[in-house]
């Protein structure tokens, strides 16, 4: 294929320099600079790998299209291939077609109003976004010690929830991605048990602007106890269910055992957390490494694999789902009594029944939810452990109600940048596991 | 070395910016989480320790040390039109953090190896988070459609 062919067939949907480049317009030092980069290696010792041909002929490769509208990259992840033959030599991500400015947006709306914002980011763990922004306002505040013990466990048990149904809808899409249906089927089933609990504690199935600064929107609903018993109960058959369809299934371990491996140092280079980190081996996990809420209090294994090919992220992610249930187990027992919120008088407004008898309390609701509270000058950081990795929030406050500036370290946008990285050398028709095995969220790798 | 909130945070200038990181790298801070920017432009008055000259954009870096179990932040200064070196021979992972915060900002990294847009499209005009790129006062720009 020429480059006048691409230009003529693709030019109104051109994004010019951010598209993969032609092996002939891209120079011989550029592509050893991106893999010796990539490889943490000098240039000339990343040439001597000889893991791929790099003196391909000008008509043997070809540049192919995968996305943005496909079904098994994950929303509208597009990917550009260079092939030879079956082999992939380069791979480039392009991204962007879900970008709706959500960081701008972020800058107009109050400190009460932004959880709705970033929710919708990795809109397969809203919680754990919520979870992010609250506690970066509540450290820009300087009430994250203050925080009530009931609303630290409640977020807790949300933010395992959450991870269990990320986790078991990528069980779903890994399945339908390497043509295990049934397996698709069974994943959405058990996500939908959960958020059906999500629903009777929030009123909504997702994007839910639960988690608030100070604490938690309302309390658990009657009987939240019973209904996470029997997610309990169901959920280890099922998951026994999965492990005989997949785990020690042979087509299973031949689609995914060797494939995308990343090792340890190109891991840790490349910014990659969460199962991808782990499934080299680096035993990282915020919530053990650096805890958050009470992770201190309750027991739990951080899963890590040995080989770091999409088989062992795949494991990580299913024995992921019993260890969040076990925390989860630990939080039924541990469960305080107590508020829900901060009883803060700035951040939080006061109780419905006091708006009927004040007109103090009527003000100060009012107020709260137009104006919004003001935060002090300063800027903070806060990560935690999303389902995908390290979810960082970034807010710079010039001490008004909304965030002079507002960002989100998004961990699927840093992780898409494994992609070449793992794709490299390997079969196209692999492509499909290791997208897959990278569990990307279009709408936080675009925001 | 100053902190906010607790947290370390550490100004630097262009010219010390590559050696600070180099430092840091072989201090243990060996992944770079993250970096993105801040145009100060409507917020001037900022609080910076005495003797950092604030300009308008701050780069802002976000190292881990997973041995010692912390976090540094950097926040380099960077007045307009300035270009910053880019870091992705010692962090690879900035590679498209940079091109965001080009995209975004219109920060120029040197040195990078493919510095396009990565969220916007390649033909838009103007850094969207730029203070002076007001939000909806733009038309929606749609490619190839006859205006």
């Amino acid at each position: 294929m020429t480059s006048t062919e691409i230009t003529s067939a693709g030019a109104a949907t051109s994004e010019g320099g951010q598209e993969l480049q032609l092996r002939t317009d891209v120079s011989q030092k550029a592509l050893m600079r991106e893999a010796g980069a990539v490889l943490r290696m000098s240039e000339s010792a990343a040439a001597a790998m000889a893991d791929v041909a790099t003196d391909v002929g000008e008509d043997q490769s070809m540049i192919i299209n995968m996305g943005p509208q496909h079904p098994s990259t994950h929303g509208v992840l597009r990917l550009m291939l260079e092939l030879q033959g079956e082999t992939v030599l380069r791979c480039k991500p392009v991204i962007g077609y879900l970008h709706t400015g959500m960081e701008k947006t972020g800058e107009s709306l109050t400190y009460m109003q932004g959880g709705t914002n970033v929710t919708r980011m990795d809109y397969l763990s809203p919680l754990n976004n919520e979870l992010v922004f609250s506690m970066a306002t509540e450290k820009l505040l300087g009430i994250d010690g203050e925080i009530p013990e009931r609303a630290q466990w409640m977020r807790m048990l949300l933010s395992e929830l959450n991870r269990m149904s990320s986790h078991l809808l990528f069980m779903a899409t890994n399945g339908m991605d390497l043509g295990a249906v049934s397996m698709m089927l069974y994943g959405w089933r058990e996500r939908e048990e959960v958020l059906r609990f999500f629903q009777k504690v929030t009123g909504l199935r997702m994007n839910h602007n639960f988690i608030r600064p100070g604490g938690v929107a309302a309390d658990l609903p009657a009987g939240w106890r019973d209904d996470v018993l029997s997610l309990l109960d169901m959920l280890p058959d099922r998951l026994a269910e999965y492990e005989v369809l997949m785990t020690g299934q042979p087509i299973w371990r031949e689609r995914l055992q060797g494939v995308g491996v990343i090792t340890q140092s190109e891991a840790i280079a490349l910014a990659a957390t969460g199962p991808i980190l782990r499934s080299t081996g680096v035993a990282w996990d915020l919530r053990k490494d650096m805890p958050y809420l009470r992770y201190r209090d309750v027991e739990f294994d951080v899963v890590v694999g040995v080989h770091g090919d999409a088989y062992d992220r795949y494991a990580i992610r299913l024995q992921e789902i019993r260890e969040s249930m076990r925390i989860v187990r630990q939080i039924l027992d541990k469960m305080p009594l107590g508020d829900y919120r901060i009883q803060n008088k700035k951040v939080t407004p006061p109780p419905r029944g006091r708006i009927d008898e004040s007109m103090e309390a009527l003000i100060h609701h009012f107020k709260i939810f137009t104006e919004g509270f003001r935060v002090p000058e300063g800027e903070a950081y806060v990560a935690i452990e999303s389902p995908r990795g390290e979810i960082g929030c970034y807010i710079a406050s010039d001490g008004s109600s909304v965030p002079y500036r507002m960002h989100v370290r998004a961990p699927s946008f840093v992780n898409v940048q494994c992609l070449p990285h793992m794709m490299r050398g390997g079969l196209v028709a692999d492509a499909v596991a290791v997208i897959s095995s990278i569990d990307p969220v279009l709408g936080e790798v675009d925001r | 070395m100053t902190d906010s909130i607790d947290q370390s945070v550490r100004f630097v200038s262009v010219p010390d910016y590559i050696p600070t990181i180099t430092g840091l790298y072989a201090d243990g801070f060996t992944m770079c989480v993250d970096l993105t920017a801040v145009d100060y432009l409507l917020y001037t008055n900022r609080n910076v320790p005495s003797g950092v000259v604030a300009q308008r954009f701050e780069v802002v870096v976000n190292l881990l040390s997973m041995a010692k179990r912390e976090r540094i932040r950097l926040r380099l200064q960077v007045a307009e039109g300035e270009s910053v070196p880019s870091l992705f021979d010692i962090h690879p992972s900035t590679e498209a953090m940079e091109r965001e915060v080009f995209d975004m900002f219109g920060i120029v990294f040197d040195g990078h190896p493919d510095l396009t847009r990565i969220l916007m499209p390649e033909d838009w005009d103007g850094h969207p988070l730029r203070k002076d790129y007001a939000q909806g006062r733009i038309p929606v720009q749609f490619k190839g459609a006859a205006s």
